[in-house]
């Protein structure tokens, strides 16, 4: 229990995606089976644990010390779970041989029953040090909120068994916890595990961003083109009864598009980007597929306002026939005729765009048709469906970004290489009336900008604090002073959770304005207009 | 007499009307008792200050030679009359030289604990509890969430980390007087025998610990001579205040560790951007405050700086009478 402890305490501090990597990766070689197993579990969000619940600790603890000791502790800690597991008081004559591991931990935790959960949780409280109590608070729970995706969690068994990340996501929906055949097989003391599972994820295929000067080594001739559509992008699985929607990282959304799902009365592999609205008539903003995104429960309302559509790119498999050998050229003919089997109100076929040269093609991208279209896709007609973003036959050319000219308002030291650096900025636009112009803040970046110029706007933030909190520095910004950053994103989003209105997707530092006076920056209205097209 | 005739705040800190002195005055008085060389302790512009030798030379250090008109250096355990009240340094286990003060007049004692620990520490004399009928305690920890682990635990942690990530270098936040010394000389006591890169500000202390005879093993200055790649796998001990500033740049991809009994706390560490926290104090936790307070057999505690309401608290459910102690200028975040 206490290395789990441990890697948890460490993660939830590490920044760095690599830092983060060496310590899940030395975790599986570490421990054994199956507690590496269920720590996986723990992390990827596939550990239920049912009869013990949350709201027993309060209880618990209140039996156990004085409330008003509890209180002040609270108080100060702010978090409840780190206030259990920290005052949780260890009757001397109580102290274990040796400390529970995190099999017996589950063990026990899955099979308490509804009555006897509260006694079974504060036994093993009683039998484990501060960390290891922490640990099995956030197991009880759940959400261990610790910045590890389930996509990062694949990714550090692949570094581990030394395989492609698609190999782990291709199995993944097939196995479960402590993925104890997974584990042999990544040390290579097993074959790969078989699964007999239905309706698995088939890893995706990705694109690349067309550069400078790609486009003048290829013949328009060898490549189709399609609108780039800005949705999700989702797999669409079904066989033998199971009916599943995975993201494009293999997790499972079938849960939150339940309308879709049930639409899916076939036996094939489907690849396309999932929207709202009715594709015979409208098709739904990305702020409008928003609010059908991270949700547990889906209202019937929710469904009918902004009802789940998936828009076709490809096919992967139909009954038993793997198409993804096949050329682009001869899938997207069996697509065609296969979409027309499907419920129009829920499927659709992803238009091809029409071009001569690259040049009207480049007219196309930048005066797109419809708002939802972010962009062309380029997929050379000979192209066989392969997993992950090889270099050559699908290409993305994204619409050129939006920018902003927003004031720098606060700064944040970075970690690692850049911990002596402040370098996630907040940054702001105008809004209120003349005379009353005050600066809101509109987002946040981190990158975009080169490591002389991080030096620079670090200085510029020195010599111009006027308050710090902890590892953050307010930066004078008002209609005479204050940095311009011009801003650029890929798109803005409602938001209810900022005072602006809006969030930014990808913000990133496009250029330092020193020469712009912070009262031309931009206003709020600007950018709120974006949002209404 | 009465405990608070013996010993009472004013503005300018703890004072004895019957012995004419102050504890650890916060401003320049004519005769200050110091319990320890840590600055909001130990100031210099006294008149005349008694403390052990050990605080004496610290404050040399810091201050300069002539940080008092007169001083006296207390040996620990010798009880010294001061205007007919007697007073004796004994041992508090907080730094080197660091002391508690019994002051006793008419048959009443009180001890001044000034800051302490239970801890076992290699750079000290561990704490003696002293018989009292007034226990004047800190609490900088006073909460039952400060539980500190075993120093030994954490110190395998960091050598953990620098083990795992051999291509970075690891930044410890100490604080220079004490704690600095303290890490070093656990890293030394776990079997690490590289050199130790220290910041500027802890050379001259460190080397007064050992010519105090605490081995602190090779420290070598972190300066920058060959690049970045010196302090690839280097552990590095600085003050804290030092690693987010522009100094810290020398290093290659650091991560931050601070050590401090705080860093109990995830929320703190997490927002001082710490990686690596590192929970070692040179104040009593929870367990060890009131264990003391048991120990000590005092009918009386008067708590002081730090989170006096919790202690109080408990020491009305143990039964024993207690009051905070305001005494003003002392930092509350002191580690």
């Amino acid at each position: 229990m206490n290395r789990f402890a441990e890697l948890l305490d460490r993660l939830v501090l590490t920044p760095s995606r690599n830092g983060k990597l060496t310590l899940l990766t030395d975790y599986f070689r570490s421990v054994e089976d199956p507690d590496r197993g269920l720590a996986l579990a723990a992390i990827t969000g596939d550990l239920n644990i049912a009869a013990v619940k949350p709201a027993m600790l309060r209880g618990l603890v209140s039996e156990r010390m004085d409330p008003v000791l509890f209180g002040y502790s609270y108080d100060y800690v702010g978090d409840l779970a780190e206030t259990v597991s920290l005052v949780w008081p260890q009757s001397p004559g109580h102290i274990p041989n040796r400390e529970p591991t995190l099999g017996e931990v589950v063990g026990k935790l899955q099979s308490a029953s509804r009555s006897d959960g509260p006694k079974v949780l504060a036994g093993l409280l009683d039998s484990a040090g501060v960390s290891a109590r922490f640990a099995i608070i956030k197991l009880v729970t759940g959400g261990l909120r610790i910045g590890v995706s389930a996509r990062l969690a694949k990714q550090a068994l692949a570094d581990f068994g030394k395989v492609d990340v698609a190999e782990i996501e291709e199995l993944w929906h097939g196995l479960s916890p402590p993925y104890t055949a997974l584990f042999a097989w990544l040390e290579g003391k097993a074959e790969k595990p078989q699964s007999t599972a239905m309706a698995l994820f088939k890893p995706v295929m990705l694109s690349n961003p067309v550069g400078d000067g790609d486009l003048d080594k290829l013949d328009p001739a060898d490549y189709a083109a399609e609108w780039k559509w800005d949705g999700i992008r989702v797999q669409a699985a079904a066989e033998g009864g199971s009916r599943r929607l995975y993201s494009r990282t293999g997790d499972d959304v079938s849960g939150a598009f339940p309308d879709l799902a049930d639409a899916m009365h076939f036996s094939a592999v489907l690849d396309g980007e999932l929207l709202v609205g009715d594709p015979r008539e409208t098709t739904g903003t990305f702020s409008d597929l928003q609010q059908r995104l991270n949700r547990k429960t889906v209202t019937a309302k929710m469904q009918q306002q902004y009802p789940a559509f998936m828009r076709c790119y490809d096919l992967l498999q139909i009954g038993d026939e793997d198409l993804r050998a096949l050329p682009f050229r001869e899938r997207r003919g069996r697509l065609e005729t296969f979409v027309q089997t499907l419920d129009p109100s829920r499927f659709d076929l992803s238009p091809f765009v029409q071009f001569e040269d690259w040049q009207a093609l480049e007219d196309l991208r930048r005066a797109p048709p419809h708002p939802v279209i972010e962009g062309v896709m380029l997929k050379r007609w000979d192209s066989p469906y392969v997993a992950g973003r090889p270099k050559g036959p699908w290409f993305k050319w994204k619409r050129d970004p939006h920018t902003v000219d927003a004031v720098l308002m606060y700064a944040q030291r970075g970690h690692g290489k850049r911990s002596s650096f402040y370098s996630d900025y907040t940054f702001g636009v105008w809004s209120g009336g003349e005379g009353e112009e005050e600066l809101v803040p509109v987002g946040k970046a981190y990158f975009g900008f080169t490591d002389e110029e991080l030096k620079q706007i670090d200085k510029y933030v020195r010599d111009n604090t006027i308050e710090r909190f902890g590892p953050v520095r307010s930066v004078r910004a008002d209609r005479d002073n204050g940095l311009v950053l011009e801003v650029a994103f890929e798109g803005l989003n409602r938001s209810t959770r900022h005072k602006s209105g809006v969030a930014m997707r990808f913000p990133r530092i496009s250029r330092l304005r020193w020469d712009k006076p912070a009262n031309e920056a931009d206003r709020i209205e600007t950018l709120r207009a974006l949002l209404d097209r | 007499m009465r405990a608070r005739d013996l010993l009472h705040p004013r503005p300018e800190g703890l004072y004895c009307p019957p012995g004419d002195f102050f504890i650890d005055p916060v401003r320049p008085v004519d005769r200050a008792l110091i319990t320890h060389g840590h600055s909001d302790h130990a100031r210099s512009g006294h008149r005349s200050v008694l403390a052990t030798q050990q605080t004496l030379d610290i404050m040399g250090l810091r201050y300069g030679e002539h940080f008092a008109d007169t001083t006296q250096a207390a040996r620990l355990g010798e009880t010294i009359a001061l205007n007919g009240v007697s007073v004796s340094f004994h041992p508090a286990g907080h730094v080197l030289g660091s002391a508690q003060i019994a002051v006793e007049h008419q048959g009443t004692r009180i001890v001044a604990s000034g800051d302490y620990k239970r801890q076992k520490d290699a750079t000290c004399r561990p704490f003696e509890p002293i018989r009292c009928d007034v226990f004047i305690t800190e609490a900088t920890f006073g909460l039952p969430v400060f539980r500190h682990p075993p120093d030994t635990e954490e110190i395998a942690r960091l050598l953990k980390s620098a083990a795992q990530f051999p291509e970075r270098s690891h930044l410890v936040g100490a604080y220079a007087l004490g704690k600095a010394q303290r890490v070093m000389r656990l890293l030394r006591d776990a079997g690490y025998d590289r050199p130790i890169y220290i910041h500027g500000a802890l050379a001259r202390l460190s080397e007064y610990y050992q010519g105090q005879g605490i081995d602190l093993g090779t420290l070598e200055p972190a300066t920058v001579e060959g690049g970045k790649d010196d302090f690839a796998g280097a552990i590095v001990v600085g003050p804290p205040s030092a690693f987010a500033d522009r100094w810290a740049r020398r290093f290659p991809d650091p991560i931050s560790c601070f050590a401090s009994g705080w860093m109990r706390i995830r929320q703190r560490a997490k927002q001082g951007g710490v990686e690596l926290p590192l929970i070692i104090s040179d104040h009593a936790d929870w367990d060890e405050l009131t264990g003391t307070i048991k120990e000590t057999g005092a009918e009386e505690i008067w708590v002081t700086h730090g989170r006096e309401e919790a202690l109080v608290r408990w020491c009305e459910l143990e039964g024993i009478a207690a009051r905070p102690l305001h005494l003003v200028g002392y930092e509350d975040e002191g580690d």
